[in-house]
């Protein structure tokens, strides 16, 4: 054990420190939900590349700063932007999943044609997964592509599909063997979203705003060299983008940021002229989030340090997404209750503007739900938790799926 | 920055965990239960010879010179293996203060006979204890480790501390059965009992040895919890119902997955609190308070899913599982009770006042 970094981080930290103070008044606010990033997000995020505070590990010739992977510096940075309050890199399914998994398992022609323009923000992506008859069962995903002439012809129903009405592009699991078994007849197909015969139509959730969407494909064609390793291989793709995803869904980070925002709260809520903090109750509950949320921050230090080492950590990564987004979902609750009978105004306003604090916590605490069910349910999440980590027996299989 | 235990570390808690699953059985944990002394004289021999009374112990005074930190993966390999020892006062809490509060003459005195293992030291904690002169008078109920113990020290709240021989005639020390039968609890009356008052006389110092004990609690709760889980998984792995290891359904197989999804992180809780009582971060105290809490709820939670995962056979006396469920018990409500150490952690963090 040892929580002192080198010289070479504290360096970093320094200079990461160093330009927040000095530009740190340019960047735009976190939040705000999902849209497209406007001019001042892209010229933020061209300063941070520049400096190799986003994409730092991805080689320069894909346009990104070509450090050494070294995860304590990517922590460094990270703990200092979250100090900060400024906004860190563009974080959306382009960059955190597709972008990893072009780097890992991409030809050299794809990563050339899509990295650069999807880390600098020219190119917006949108995942899709699950359909209508396949959720939990991803790999029963029944959307076709077959081949013709030099063309993959796809055919089917994406859902949830977060972005897609502003998006680009799509990474796309679809079924290209349909004579194969569920797992190895499924290939991870990129799509334009401009093609003839893709139908996006807004869902709106729970929150009031169509945060995703239906995507409907006709006889969308797409040549067939834009498959991401081969044909069959999808599921394994699929996977190693949802190792990414489940990650950032049951980030720290954004424990330890709520925690704060709701203890200040407290100090400045009263009942009967009493501030909440000082009420032994009220305290107590904040506090006991509180050992949980640094029991996840220390959790995510001991991944990162075994990561940095080339050691898989296991199981204490296995559980970050379904632990994470339930205190997340807890936190929101606590500031709600917090809040009382005013924070009952629900208020939302359009993608532009900014929301009431009220309005705020109300979004977050029915999109934690959102969340918990999304990048694979809590359900599911137990069962990786228990089959993967603990070595438990799978559910015997009722029957083989349809293809 | 390596949040991880060195090699040495894991060397040492490797050696510690092989010894006890090699040592203590359930025969041995039952008969040191039946005995009611919280302490088995072969089993204490061979800590003692791994270094374990001496681990806070300079090497000067005969110890190993390791620090709380250390401490701690000691502990929570003996609350894996329901290790039927003294340990948090004894070789911990004890040596601490001593090593804080003491004269060095006092030290010197005291230290080499605690690392040696011939001086086991309980400790009590009260508010108004009475010192007058070289003598002291208190009355103490939770007396940690009393079972063999040749002294006890007394930790009063405003900084004070003084140590007593358990053989004074104005000493009386009764053990009394606790919950967890391996590890007795105790009161005792000293009444103008010749002492050793320690000269250092720090509130602070008090506080930080208080610390130290909770992050001990809290590590042998992870340990007795992880041992809890991992019992219970192999017996579901095994175990059959409908035709099928009951570990395949899934209502069981997410009883066990919402087990370390609550364990896991626990575990960077407890090493993070005790490497900051040895560094003296200022967030010692609310990291002790915190780690003691919320191992005390998480290791009251595993301990009844793990025992339900092991359905009417966890119930029962056979199994001897109840040995780790009591052990996490007595952690809990030793040195506060959760609620008492978070309402501890927010008056350390300044959110309200003292």
């Amino acid at each position: 054990m040892d929580l002192n970094y080198s010289k070479n981080h504290e360096d970093l930290r320094a200079e990461v420190r160093a330009f927040l103070d000095e530009f740190g008044a340019q960047s735009p606010k976190p939040g705000g939900g999902r849209k497209r990033p406007d001019q001042r997000t892209l010229d933020w995020q061209h300063m941070l590349l520049e400096r190799g505070f986003c994409a730092r590990t991805v080689p320069t010739q894909y346009g990104g700063f070509g450090a050494e992977p070294d995860i304590l510096e990517a922590a460094v940075i990270a703990e200092e932007f979250a100090g900060s309050g400024a906004l860190p890199g563009l974080s959306n399914q382009g960059i955190s999943m597709l972008v990893p998994t072009l780097l890992e398992v991409g030809t050299e022609e794809q990563r050339e044609r899509w990295i650069k323009p999807t880390i600098r923000g020219d190119i917006f992506w949108c995942q899709g997964y699950s359909e209508p008859g396949s959720g939990s069962d991803l790999a029963a995903a029944r959307t076709t592509a077959l081949v013709d002439g030099d063309d993959f012809v796809i055919n089917g129903q994406k859902i949830w599909t977060s972005s897609a009405h502003f998006a680009d592009m799509m990474f796309l699991l679809c079924r290209t063997e349909v004579d194969k078994g569920k797992h190895d007849g499924l290939s991870y197909l990129l799509v334009p979203m401009d093609s003839p015969g893709i139908e996006v139509r807004p869902l709106v959730s729970m929150t009031g705003r169509a945060e995703f969407n239906e995507t409907f494909f006709t006889d969308v064609r797409v040549p067939t060299d834009q498959i991401v390793m081969g044909r069959g291989d999808g599921w394994r793709v699929a996977n190693n983008t949802l190792k990414h995803e489940r990650m950032l869904l049951g980030s720290p980070e954004k424990l330890m940021n709520r925690l704060e925002r709701i203890r200040q709260m407290m100090t400045e809520t009263r009942i009967d002229n009493v501030a909440l903090i000082d009420r032994a109750e009220w305290r107590d509950r904040l506090l006991r989030l509180q050992g949980e949320v640094i029991a996840a921050k220390y959790n995510n230090m001991r991944i990162v340090s075994e990561q940095a080492k080339d050691v898989d950590p296991g199981l204490k990564r296995l559980i970050v997404k379904y632990s994470g987004t339930m205190v997340a979902h807890r936190l929101s609750a606590l500031a709600v209750d917090v809040l009382g009978q005013s924070g009952l105004v629900y208020d939302p306003q359009g993608e532009q503007l900014e929301d009431s604090d009220a309005t705020t916590w109300l979004v977050d605490y029915m999109y934690d739900i959102g969340l918990i069910i999304g990048g694979g349910t809590s359900q599911i999440q137990k069962n990786i938790i228990s089959e993967r980590g603990l070595g438990l027996p799978r559910e015997p299989k009722v029957a083989a799926a349809k293809a | 920055m390596e949040f991880d235990l060195s090699e040495e570390q894991r060397l040492f808690t490797d050696t510690l965990g092989a010894l006890l699953n090699d040592q203590v059985d359930l025969d041995k944990i039952r008969a040191v239960a039946e005995a009611g002394t919280g302490l088995d004289p072969e089993l204490w021999q061979q800590m003692t010879e791994l270094g374990v009374p001496g681990l806070v112990i300079d090497e000067a005074h005969g110890g190993v010179g390791l620090g709380v930190f250390e401490a701690a993966i000691a502990a929570e390999a003996l609350g894996y293996g329901a290790a039927p020892l003294p340990f948090a006062a004894t070789s911990v809490m004890a040596p601490l203060a001593i090593a804080t509060l003491a004269s060095p003459a006092q030290q010197s005195a005291l230290l080499p006979s605690i690392a040696g293992g011939e001086r086991r030291v309980a400790v009590g904690l009260q508010r108004d204890a009475r010192f007058e002169g070289n003598k002291v008078s208190a009355e103490l109920d939770a007396v940690i480790d009393a079972g063999g113990a040749t002294d006890l020290l007394v930790l009063a709240s405003d900084g004070r501390a003084a140590c007593v021989s358990a053989d004074d005639s104005n000493v009386s020390i009764a053990l009394q059965p606790s919950l967890d039968r391996t590890r007795p609890v105790a009161t005792a009356t000293i009444q103008g009992a010749d002492a050793e008052i320690l000269v250092g006389n720090s509130a602070a110092g008090v506080d930080s040895v208080i610390d130290a004990g909770r992050v001990m609690l809290a590590a042998d709760t992870l340990g007795a919890a992880q041992r809890m889980i991992d019992d219970a998984v192999a017996y579901v792995k095994e175990r059959e119902q409908f035709g099928r290891a009951v570990g395949s359904f899934q209502s069981v197989k997410h009883v066990c997955a919402e087990m370390v999804s609550m364990l896991e992180p626990c575990r960077a809780l407890v090493w993070y609190a005790a490497y900051v009582q040895d560094t003296k971060d200022p967030e010692a105290r609310s990291a002790a308070c915190h780690a003691k809490a919320h191992l005390g709820e998480v290791g009251r939670d595993v301990a009844r899913m793990a025992t339900e995962c092991h359905g009417g056979m966890g119930f029962t006396d056979l199994l001897g599982l109840h040995y780790w469920l009591k052990r996490i018990g007595a952690d809990r409500q030793l040195l506060g009770a959760p609620e008492q150490c978070r309402q501890e952690a927010a008056v350390a963090q300044g959110w309200i006042g003292g």
